[in-house]
């Protein structure tokens, strides 16, 4: 193993080693980590601790002024477009999983079927795009997901991608078809719970899957979103981690930006009760603090979140959303309008914020924010 | 002198490439929370150049796009901007796109490969300059405040040199004031204080030391009243320009000292004709 590597820090930042850091923490020290421009891991679990419950509105103030100054009052807006939800990987969580016992329909979109998905979406104003698959590199193979990226650049100004972990040859070849980001949870970093929740397939390698950011951003990819599943273990110490991670990327991929998700897990298949349900107030928490700890890195709100939260949470640090999403394949046009004949097709979670790409758009408006459709960053001048 | 305010300021105009403004203030057009916004920011600014990041607009649809549709290509220099670009060959690529849309052919140059503070790749730079102005463009890059570099670039015919007070965003004022103070004294083409400009105070504080200019993107974007922030940029600038013409600033003006005393000491020899 390499001598600095992700794992080996975490190996340093192991869970009795930030335990008796949060043992520490006191009201000071929480007041301290408010009044620095630059934080350290120490000053980020104060913010994460239950001492900084009483300071959560200053913590929010500030998080709001430093959005302001990085990114301005304005929220980049993008949908997600589900190309498959076949699944190899048996991950205890998600309605994919190859054993959720859901009987509904699986299905890959062919060319076609993808062109007319994104004309769709066209329509609808989006010119930024994230494509999704299951964990089925064999039915699913790399080269689709490239020939996917090539369809979709040419109805979109920005296209990423959140599939499989892939080695950096693979990446490289999305680099090269003009794909900008990389979006991939690491779910949790917790390696018991990971092997708990992860009960078969390729995504049960945890090494694998917890370098494969630093691999996409070697190869050229330049934008890497980060994340956890909320939900699956004890966030006080994954979103530690979570940072850890955030930060050794940015040292690794100095010239990628790393940018941060933070997912609630709420629905899951009857065989999954989510274990460490994060209320909002707890959110609410861990946005600010992240938002103090990583001034400049841009945060994403998925549609699991109702649409009142999502007003909520724009001024708390978020500066991208996605907007009248669908988590099924072909949920904007091919698969929208299915016969009672038909099975329905499976959707990978159920949509909480059920508004049209118009009605986030005057939300966001009405919050004094000004949408943002288009910012393509280094995958299109690449592909000029 | 009985010059009134305004006519003396416009007896005193910013000129670029050849080109005269008014007007001592750019402004950047990103983070405005509206076009509104933005609208009336460049109204009470008085700004005649307003740069636009090529990667966030749409230059197909100008009708549509929240920044174009309120820029007026008779009122202000729209100055596409290549943020988004890591190498020089992007940058030109980016410029290319603008000018075949129609914009005149200025470009603001901005390569800044580490996207969380964007300080601009000296390197990088330096070569797109090269390329840019052998294309034809009239080049106005955005710099660390590095004066060899501004040397360098201004031997290569860049029309103006921008370097950074501050990181982008950060409100923190003219942090890098000793180096800018020897930048405006070596140069020969405008010196214009780009970034990290919070306050009027900040713009002032660039105008007196004999910045030529200043852009202001973030701190007039971020106010709570877009056209009282505007205004008060516009003065702080016209004040600091004028407090640097009245004898503040010690460097420029002595270069351009009208009746030289010992010019009968020379009389024969004049290696400098222009």
């Amino acid at each position: 193993m390499e001598p600095f590597s992700f794992s080996n820090i975490l190996n340093h930042w192991n869970s009795e080693y930030i335990q008796e850091i949060y043992n520490r923490v006191d009201e000071d020290k929480v007041l301290l980590a408010l009044d620095k421009d630059t934080l350290s891991i120490e000053d980020l679990i104060a913010l994460l601790s239950l001492k900084a419950l009483p300071f959560l509105e200053k913590m929010a103030q500030k998080a709001n002024r430093l959005t302001r100054w990085h990114f301005g009052r304005t929220i980049s807006l993008y949908a997600p477009i589900y190309l498959s939800n076949l699944c190899a990987s048996d991950c205890v969580y998600c309605y994919f999983a190859s054993h959720s016992g859901i009987r509904e329909k699986r299905v890959t979109l062919t060319e076609e079927q993808i062109r007319s998905e994104c004309n769709e979406l066209n329509k609808r104003g989006i010119q930024t795009v994230l494509l999704l698959t299951g964990d089925a590199p064999k039915i699913v193979p790399v080269d689709y997901i490239s020939q996917a990226v090539h369809i979709a650049k040419e109805y979109f100004k920005s296209v990423s991608v959140e599939v499989y972990s892939m080695d950096e040859e693979h990446y490289a070849q999305l680099a090269k078809d003009g794909t900008e980001g990389v979006t991939l949870y690491m779910e949790t970093y917790d390696k018991d719970i990971y092997d708990k929740v992860h009960l078969s397939g390729k995504k049960k390698d945890y090494l694998y899957r917890l370098n494969a950011l630093e691999r996409a951003g070697r190869a050229g990819i330049r934008r890497l979103t980060c994340g956890v599943l909320l939900g699956l273990s004890d966030w006080h110490l994954d979103i530690v981690w979570l940072a850890l991670h955030a930060k050794y990327l940015e040292k690794m991929c100095w010239q990628s930006v790393i940018s941060l998700s933070f997912p609630r897990l709420k629905h899951t298949p009857s065989r999954f009760k989510v274990p460490h349900l994060v209320s909002l107030q707890e959110l609410v928490q861990i946005i600010t603090a992240m938002r103090l700890f990583l001034p400049y890195s841009p945060f994403n709100l998925s549609t699991r979140e109702s649409a009142e939260v999502r007003d909520h949470l724009i001024p708390l640090g978020i500066t991208s959303m996605s907007a009248g999403s669908s988590t099924r394949p072909g949920g904007y046009k091919v698969y929208q309008e299915s016969t009672p004949t038909q099975r329905p097709v499976l959707e990978q979670f159920e949509i909480d914020d059920q508004r049209t790409v118009e009605e986030v758009v005057s939300a966001i408006k009405n919050k004094g924010y000004d949408p943002v459709w288009v910012d393509f960053d280094p995958g299109f001048i690449k592909s000029l | 002198m009985e010059e009134t305010n305004s006519t003396y300021l416009y007896n005193d105009p910013l000129i670029i490439a050849g080109r005269k403004f008014k007007s001592r203030i750019l402004i950047g057009t990103g983070k405005f929370p509206s076009a509104e916004a933005l609208r009336k920011t460049i109204k009470a600014s008085g700004t005649e150049i307003v740069t636009v990041a090529l990667r966030r607009v749409d230059l197909k649809k100008p009708e549509n796009d929240s920044i174009l549709s309120v820029l007026n290509p008779k009122e202000v220099l729209i100055l596409p901007n290549t943020s988004g670009a890591r190498t020089a060959e992007e940058a030109l690529k980016l410029a290319r796109i603008a000018r075949a849309a129609g914009l005149e052919p200025w470009v603001k140059l901005e390569l800044t490969p580490e996207p969380r503070y964007l300080l601009p790749d000296p390197i990088e730079t330096l070569k797109a300059a090269e390329l840019l102005i052998k294309d034809g463009f009239i080049v106005l890059p955005y710099i660390q405040a590095d004066p060899i570099l501004a040397k360098k670039l201004e031997e290569l015919g860049t029309a103006t040199v921008m370097p950074l007070g501050a990181p982008i965003g950060s409100n923190k004022g003219l942090k890098t004031k000793e180096f800018i103070k020897i930048i405006i004294e070596q140069s020969n083409i405008p010196v214009v204080v780009d970034a990290g400009l919070g306050a009027p105070s900040h713009a002032a504080e660039a105008m007196e030391i004999g910045a030529d200019a200043v852009l202001v993107n973030t701190a007039l974007a971020d106010a709570q009243d877009h056209e009282k922030m505007a205004m008060a940029f516009r003065l702080s600038t016209e004040a600091g320009r004028l407090a640097f013409r009245a004898g503040l600033g010690p460097q420029r003006d002595t270069a351009e000292a009208s009746s030289p005393l010992t010019g009968f000491l020379f009389n024969s020899n004049s290696n400098n004709k222009s």
